[in-house]
């Protein structure tokens, strides 16, 4: 079984909610990320997104621009963040994780030669931001035969019959874009969530998770009940921005801030997710 | 075989190009454009509003002219030039941003937003925002406003707000990547007015349906002069606006056409805008098409004298057309197109754009290998006053 679906099902048996975490690959440079993104899976995030760097990201907010950029100065490529992968697989075999990019480079890589060396690295999916299902003809023959499910998004701005043709090609989990906007910025309107969420667990059986715009303690606090998990970026790579070299245990307290705010009523979520010393 | 009419597909694919590579948050905003484009252009209304405005507010038809003096330095083919810099606002951008416009009045929305490398588009766009009753914002980028300070200057003083955009090189690009942004934000009650045959679907084809004017014209314009099609077309390619809308209502005719890019400081050098030429198949600002990336497929800048060629991608309508081979496409160097901008003014009293100035150029040098019986005929995108300060500095330092 898909470790995706594996974690979300024991996930659901502990009644507590997923912490997905975007970290981009390679900032601010290959060793310093690595380092980042073990300890902030050893910190509590259970679904990791692996963010490959593209030079033109247009749906993101200036925190994951910059990010991109940094790494992309220091020589990060497609086979360089399925080396980053394979490194963290190495360290925990069961944590998912997620290749978050735009579609370009990917399709420069090599569809076919994606698929079997994704595999080979230990990813679990793929979330392509910038590819919707109507554009997905290449990309589903290259995946098919492996276990490599696509992340969709669903939007404020969705309308009900794209939903239901969004989740029938969908897979792994569905990401649930909470607000109109770039990734990083904005307030949220719970209301509007809520209402989008059970619209989407009536629609399809995939668990449910919140993403954009999603950066404290009592955001996730907020939201939790809402769905089967968070989804969590800007504010992690804001922490690799501002301390660089320096921000791998930064950015794992940051997770288990998160962490505990996510499993407020889970008793020993402390001992599950103990503090680094 | 046929060529107009067959492309683009329901969802906006040119053979293997086009297409609509967006984030979900914009896909259901392309799907209503979409609907509502279809609805527009089959209402009599609205294509009677859209042709009497450009009648009477943008000043077409533009003349199509015999270039005689240049004719004769080429000597060879004749030269004529469909006069598009004679429109209102001095490019071809407002027959584009008159439809959009309308459109956008059309579907109740208040606010548009557009992207500028050289200006024009930005200037054509505000002047559609004022003359509707519009708010209007227009990112550029930061390199651009330095090198087209007076398309910043009409931008303001027709009420839109300049959005200056750091990021990359400050070009063109750029300001592509953060209009995309600001519309994710803003698309329950912003139209973004794209100014070439690029983007995600429905825009190539929108575009190319406003511009097409051009080449309609001109067909009747030629058989009135000559009694026949041109022999040859030729138009500068950035994104490629100005070329389709030239070339589509010929490109089932025995015309042969010729797009031209910007090859910058030299092809050799790397420094170049030639996405046709030089590039690789790829999906940028929401379309397939060519693209000039590394291997790793991040997107390169590109180079050109010109601002409005100085884009990496191109429309996906040419990327078809390259393939079906039915263009041709050349380049032109930076210090080429400057020589032609002189020339022109010289031979002809007419200042081009420098994006003009690569689509002259060539024309040159395909009309010097033919006959005189031969008839070519130049689209004349824009006028160079934009461009002067930059262009005379950079003749002066280049020693042209």
């Amino acid at each position: 079984m898909n470790r995706i679906t594996k974690t979300f099902q024991r996930l659901a048996q502990q009644n507590r909610r997923a912490l997905v975490g975007y970290i981009t690959a390679g900032d601010p440079d290959f060793d310093t990320s690595l380092a980042i993104l073990q300890q902030a899976v050893d910190a509590g995030i259970d679904v990791l997104e692996l963010g490959v760097p593209f030079s033109d990201p247009t749906a993101d907010g200036t925190v994951i621009q910059l990010a991109a950029a940094r790494a992309l100065r220091q020589g990060m490529t497609v086979p360089r963040v399925l080396e980053l992968a394979h490194r963290i697989r190495a360290a925990h075999p069961e944590t998912p994780i997620v290749l978050f990019s735009y579609y370009n480079p990917l399709l420069r890589y090599g569809l076919e030669r994606l698929a079997k060396d994704a595999t080979a690295a230990g990813v679990d999916g793929f979330l392509i931001v910038d590819l919707p299902p109507e554009e997905a003809g290449e990309m589903r023959p290259a995946l098919s035969g492996y276990d490599l499910p696509l992340i969709r998004l669903i939007a404020p701005t969705t309308p009900a019959e794209r939903m239901a043709a969004i989740t029938r090609d969908a897979g792994g989990f569905l990401y649930l874009i909470t607000r109109t906007g770039v990734t990083g910025v904005g307030t949220l309107d719970q209301d509007r969530i809520q209402q989008l969420a059970a619209t989407l667990q009536q629609q399809s059986p995939l668990p449910v998770c919140l993403g954009f715009g999603i950066s404290t303690a009592a955001d996730v606090r907020q939201l939790a009940g809402l769905a089967n998990g968070v989804v969590v970026g800007s504010a992690l790579v804001k922490i690799v921005a501002e301390h660089g070299a320096q921000a791998a245990p930064l950015v794992a307290a940051k997770v288990r801030e998160l962490r505990a705010a996510l499993d407020p009523d889970i008793k020993g979520a402390a001992i599950i997710y103990p503090a680094a010393p | 075989m046929k060529i107009m009419n067959h492309y683009p597909d329901a969802n906006g694919h040119f053979g293997a190009f086009g297409g609509r590579y967006v984030g979900e948050t914009l896909m259901p905003a392309l799907l209503e454009l979409d609907a509502a484009r279809q609805s527009a252009m089959a209402d009599p209304a609205f294509l009677a509003e859209f042709r009497a405005l450009l009648r009477d507010y943008v000043g077409r038809p533009t003349p199509v002219d015999f270039a005689a003096r240049l004719t004769a330095h080429a000597g060879g083919a004749r030269i004529y030039l469909k006069r598009e810099d004679l429109t209102h606002t001095g490019a071809h951008k407002i027959n584009n941003t008159i439809g959009q416009g309308l459109l956008a009045r059309r579907m109740g929305k208040r606010r548009i937003i557009a992207e500028t490398g050289a200006g024009q588009h930005g200037v054509a766009t505000a002047t559609v925002a004022a003359r509707f009753g519009l708010e209007c914002k227009v990112f550029m980028g930061v390199e651009d406003i330095r090198r087209q300070a007076p398309n910043v200057c009409r931008m303001k003083l027709l009420g839109a707000e300049v959005v200056p955009v750091a990021a990359g090189t400050g070009t063109l690009k750029d300001a592509m990547n953060e209009a995309m942004r600001y519309w994710v934000g803003a698309v329950e009650d912003t139209f973004y007015v794209i100014g070439t045959v690029a983007g995600p679907h429905p825009y190539p084809v929108l575009v190319r349906d406003f511009q097409r004017v051009i080449g309609d014209e001109a067909r009747g314009q030629m058989v009135d002069s000559i009694g026949r099609l041109p022999d040859m077309l030729v138009a500068c390619v950035g994104g490629g606006s100005n070329a389709m809308g030239l070339f589509y209502p010929f490109l089932d005719d025995p015309v042969e056409i010729v797009g031209v890019e910007a090859a910058g400081e030299g092809i050799a050098t790397g420094h170049h805008a030639a996405t046709l030429g030089e590039g690789s198949v790829g999906v940028l600002h929401g379309t397939k098409s060519y693209l000039l990336q590394d291997a790793d497929g991040q997107v390169q800048e590109a180079h050109s004298i010109s601002a409005g060629l100085d884009y990496p991608g191109v429309g996906p309508e040419h990327a078809l057309l390259k393939e079906l081979g039915r263009v041709r496409y050349v380049s032109v160097d930076d210090r080429t197109a400057l020589q032609t901008f002189q020339l022109l003014a010289r031979l002809e009293g007419i200042i081009p754009a420098l994006e003009s100035s690569h689509a002259v150029a060539a024309a040159l040098r395909e009309a010097a290998t033919r006959k005189p019986e031969e008839a070519i005929l130049v689209c004349l995108s824009g006028r160079g006053d934009k461009d002067l300060a930059h262009a005379v500095a950079t003749i002066e330092k280049m020693g042209l």
